[in-house]
């Protein structure tokens, strides 16, 4: 059993609904950015959101990680220890600290003028939190506060290793190359011990090499942590590769949802993907009419 | 191309030109500034030009831009690499002799041949407002709130002390807490509406919380005696034993006490002893709360809020505890300023304290303690210093300033530690070998 991983949910080879999204709508006034949306997340399994740009995605994660409210909808986390949480009625810093989602965001957004280290306790900052009486006692200078530290820095250290970067541990994270950001970013949101990790677009601006490393790493983190990873993501190689579930969205809508073999065969997806040829049903003679007057109406 | 060979080569001719520019604001500045003056005339104001003044203030700035030109072309400025590691790791070097050696000079100074009274007073300001610093350090520098209205918790401190030992007779010790908590009251007071607020937003609120108190305590007679302040505030006393030059015979003094001499010195060395405690304490504990979670927080918050929530931070207790905490120490700093004084009024809380303190930790480079010290002392300390050139003084002052911006742009110890260490903590969790560091 690898270090750190969580309590429950290990030997539990069914994977089970971690998270279900039921009829999830997002308005931002009269622009409709998500509609009607329902899928299900499995414990201990990858699941991608796909989707051309604008399709919704982001917004779906900024529902789940408590940064928007739905305008619709129920968001229902099984957590392994506490039991059905609604997400939705949670306030937003809640989401990651009692609910155990955490995420990562399109553009990063680590802490810069911090070390690579501090970046990954900050991470942790509930459970020291607790272990110091709310910091006091560290401020007394009390063990029980350094012991927790202490662990605090060896669960940073396993992260780090598994990214790469415990020869970086003291540098600036503003000053990393753009990929080792990345992945501090996930080593960010593992340390805070989620059960629910959602990734914004992970792969971007990664070179193929870096992209494989990438994947090795969520298949590693699924199989050894044994929690739900919801991805978003462009990259086809690592959507492809490593997904055990795909949704597909587009304008905000719903378009498919299955393993991704079917839902690489589905029309609908090829529709959204490649375009949609809207002449193919008519008559040859009314197709022609209409690519003619076409240019002009 | 006739200018380059009129005045030789090219870059002279810039810097010719460059002059000209700089000569001509130079002149729509002091047409209206120096070129008139008011005067006092039998039928009201007259106006009294001073052209001359216009013509040799305008030559100056001409004159002294082509030095600059010509002194640039001589020794080219050698590029900047303010933060590289190896200046980082000058300035570290530099930063753990110098904190050790202000301390001990801070504590020794009271003793040495040249600290008279004067000395000892400009001492006690510098350090009032060293402590002002830290403590808005730890709203400005670590959480990254900018706090225009930080006199606010300075006058809150001085009144509190002032109206609890005035009214109830409370000694400095007693009211020193109490005035504390309630500078942390109204930090959180301020808190809670300004919490979505950053940047800008965030300053023009603060700072019209410092006017408002400031007009309360004017306006609010029957508790503050209003603009003519509260005069008599009890002095500080050594623990209990006044420092008083003719003791009724039963009763003690500072100097019967230690059967020494009576003289007025020993009320100053006590305050400034009193004050570097003060500030001490405030450093200690900001440098400890720095590697606590809660001060990383704090600085994380400053670094990304968004990211902080994401990390399940709860942004409005951390920006409140930053709030509240800053505030304490600035309702200390108020208590010593008012047992100081004897005598306050809202005179002394006016929206340039606030400026200073906060030019005092931009200055010093957010967030370094050092740094904040050695502002201090040039912030406070230096007016004192040239106050032989008496009316020329503020020009120095701010020409002082202006070089330091020039200079170091991101304040003078512009750098940040980092709270932990990797290699650090291995050496010490080595050295402690503690069961909780050898898990795998």
């Amino acid at each position: 059993m690898p270090p750190f991983a969580p309590a429950a949910g290990g030997g539990n080879e069914q994977p089970t609904a971690l998270l279900k999204v039921e009829h999830l709508t997002m308005r931002f006034g009269g622009l409709v950015a998500v509609d009607d949306v329902s899928f299900e997340a499995p414990n201990a399994g990858i699941t991608a959101i796909i989707g051309p740009n604008g399709a919704g995605k982001t917004t779906v994660f900024n529902c789940l990680t408590g940064f928007y409210k739905p305008s619709v909808g129920r968001l229902t986390l099984s957590h392994p220890r506490r039991g059905p949480l609604y997400l939705e009625r949670m306030e937003g810093f809640r989401i990651p600290q009692v609910a155990g989602v955490a995420r990562t965001f399109q553009n990063v957004r680590l802490f810069g003028g911090m070390s690579v280290l501090e970046n990954l306790i900050v991470a942790q900052h509930n459970e020291l939190m607790h272990a110091s009486f709310f910091s006091l006692a560290g401020l007394l200078g009390l063990g029980r506060y350094r012991r927790a530290e202490a662990k605090a820095v060896e669960r940073a250290r396993y992260w780090l290793d598994r990214v790469g970067l415990t020869a970086r541990a003291d540098w600036d994270a503003a000053n990393l190359p753009y990929g080792e950001q990345r992945r501090l970013e996930i080593a960010r949101a593992m340390c805070s011990q989620p059960v629910l990790l959602c990734l914004d677009e992970p792969a971007a601006g990664l070179n193929p090499r870096e992209s494989s490393d990438l994947n090795r790493l969520l298949i590693g983190i699924r199989d050894e942590q044994r929690i739900g990873i919801l991805l978003i993501e462009h990259d086809m190689s690592v959507v492809m590769g490593i997904s055990d579930k795909i949704v597909v969205l587009d304008h905000g809508r719903q378009i498919a949802e299955g393993e991704p073999r079917q839902v690489r065969a589905d029309p609908a997806v090829i529709r959204a993907y490649l375009g949609e040829d809207e002449n193919e049903d008519l008559p040859p003679e009314v197709a022609r009419d209409l690519a003619r007057d076409g240019g002009s109406a | 191309m006739s200018g380059a060979r009129l005045f030789g080569p090219a870059w002279l001719t810039e810097g010719v030109k460059e002059a000209l520019l700089q000569a001509l604001v130079a002149l729509i500045l002091a047409v209206p500034l120096i070129g008139l003056k008011t005067v006092q005339e039998p039928g009201g104001l007259g106006l009294q030009t001073r052209w001359p003044a216009v013509a040799i203030a305008v030559a100056c700035v001409f004159v002294g831009r082509l030095l600059l030109v010509i002194a640039r072309h001589i020794w080219p400025p050698r590029p900047k690499a303010a933060h590289s590691p190896v200046v980082a790791a000058r300035i570290r070097r530099f930063v753990r002799l110098l904190g050790p050696a202000t301390i001990a000079f801070a504590l020794l100074l009271p003793f040495l041949p040249f600290a008279d009274r004067y000395v000892l007073d400009v001492s006690i300001l510098v350090l009032t407002y060293v402590m002002l610093g830290w403590g808005l350090n730890i709203v400005v520098g670590l959480a990254g709130l900018l706090d225009l209205g930080y006199v606010a918790f300075y006058a809150v401190g001085a009144y509190s002390y002032a109206l609890f030992a005035a009214n109830f007779g409370l000694s400095f010790w007693a009211c020193l807490p109490i005035a504390g908590a309630l500078a942390a009251t109204f930090g959180i007071l301020l808190g809670f509406p300004v919490l979505r607020l950053r940047g800008d937003y965030l300053a023009i609120v603060t700072l019209g919380f410092g006017e408002m108190i400031r007009v309360i305590l004017i306006n609010w007679s029957s508790l503050t005696n209003g603009p003519r302040g509260i005069s008599g505030i009890p002095r500080p006393d050594f623990f209990g034993v006044p420092f008083n030059p003719s003791p009724a015979p039963d009763a003690s003094a500072f100097h019967t006490l230690f059967g020494i001499a009576y003289s007025p010195i020993q009320r100053v060395i006590f305050l400034y002893y009193l004050i570097l405690v003060l500030a001490l304490l405030t450093n200690l504990f900001t440098l400890r709360i720095r590697k606590l979670p809660v001060g990383r927080a704090w600085e994380a918050l400053r670094e990304d809020e968004i990211a902080c929530r994401s990390l399940g931070i709860n942004p409005t207790n951390t920006k409140l505890t930053a709030f509240a905490i800053g505030a304490m120490f600035a309702g200390f700093a108020g208590s010593f300023f008012a047992t100081r004084q004897g005598f306050i009024s809202p005179e002394s809380f006016t929206f340039l304290e606030s400026a200073i303190i906060l030019a005092i930790v931009v200055l010093g480079g957010m967030g370094s303690q050092v740094g904040i010290v050695i502002a201090a002392i040039v912030l406070i300390g230096g007016p004192e210093l040239v106050r032989e050139l008496e009316e020329y003084r503020m020009l120095a002052f701010g020409g002082l300033m202006v070089l330091i911006m020039v200079w170091r742009p991101r304040g003078l110890l512009a750098f940040r530690e980092p709270t932990i260490r990797l290699a650090d903590f291995d050496r010490t969790a080595r050295a402690r070998s503690e069961p909780a560091a050898t898990v795998p």
